[in-house]
């Protein structure tokens, strides 16, 4: 019993990634779609596909965020929390983009097309690769957490005009690309909404879940070395 | 934790429901699959995944709980 009030208390928000999660798949598998020439059924990798990206963007503001409080505060703890939503959001935007090469081939008719999203959103995981090389290129902590939080806010800084700028100033197979931002077709259907906007809340609260597993793992490993 | 998970299921039963109607149009969708039932035979492949993983995540989660309470008690000494 008090257990239960522990979890109530304290991991609300992890209960509810699971229901969200499980929803996310049974209704977005079940729900009535829209009829879309071309996308077909495959409309409902709205619900992954595209949660992807939105939830990778969330992680990695809340990353830039934690950066820049270790910049002002030079906690340790900031830069453990900045460095984990950032890996997070990696694995999120790499999937994000095997996601979307599956789905391009068969709608667009390529595993890849030269659109500019694609090759923003690859170029914009290359910044965040070089992101974790260079984390794991400098022994000193303190050195560390000083220079991947400068270079956290340059690879966020460069993210916005890849994915979301530079897209819309030339023509893009994207929906909403190519200077009509938006969801135009899709957003008008409530159906989709219905999952839509969960899945964004679902997977992004999963994320969180591990990237709290991993700091808690980080903060014992500080306690662990302060012992001895 | 069961409980939970059993109320939220049968609150999805009406939607499963209504998933079964058909409508005329003369874009192809899934419609067949989804009369005869198929479609939840990936539904349910998809739930048995994600349960596997959800339970790995909390045995990881309880497990790290217990490791941080131990090193706490540690400190203390």
């Amino acid at each position: 019993m008090a257990q239960l009030k522990f979890i109530l208390k304290n991991d609300w928000w992890k209960l509810l990634a699971i229901l969200l999660v499980y929803y996310i798949v049974i209704a977005g598998m079940l729900i009535k779609v829209p009829r879309i020439a071309i996308v077909h059924e495959s409309v409902r990798n709205q619900f992954f596909h595209v949660s992807m990206w939105f939830s990778m963007m969330i992680l990695l503001t809340t990353s830039l965020i934690y950066s820049i409080k270790y910049l002002g505060k030079s906690k340790l703890k900031f830069d453990l929390i900045a460095e984990e939503f950032a890996y997070m959001g990696i694995v999120l935007g790499i999937l994000g983009l095997t996601t979307g090469s599956i789905w391009a081939r068969f709608t667009w008719g390529a595993w890849w097309v030269n659109d500019p999203k694609l090759n923003g959103a690859a170029i914009a995981m290359l910044v965040y690769l070089a992101y974790v090389i260079l984390r794991n290129s400098i022994e000193d902590p303190v050195q560390r957490a000083r220079i991947g939080a400068v270079y956290n806010i340059f690879a966020w800084s460069t993210l916005l005009p890849l994915l979301y700028i530079l897209p819309r100033l030339t023509d893009s197979l994207h929906p909403g690309s190519g200077g009509n931002p938006g969801f135009n077709i899709y957003d008008l259907d409530n159906n989709l909404r219905l999952v839509f906007y969960p899945s964004i809340i679902g997977w992004t609260l999963l994320s969180v879940w591990i990237i709290q597993l991993r700091v808690r793992l980080g903060n014992i490993k500080t306690k662990i070395e302060e012992i001895d | 934790m069961k409980k939970l998970i059993l109320m939220f299921f049968s609150s999805l039963i009406p939607l499963i429901l209504n998933a079964q109607q058909t409508t005329e149009n003369t874009i192809d969708m899934a419609d067949a699959m989804r009369a005869s039932g198929k479609i939840y035979v990936v539904v349910a492949v998809l739930c048995v995944i994600l349960t596997g993983i959800i339970i790995y995540l909390i045995k990881l989660d309880r497990k790290i709980l217990r490791i941080e309470r131990e090193v706490n008690t540690k400190i203390k000494k």
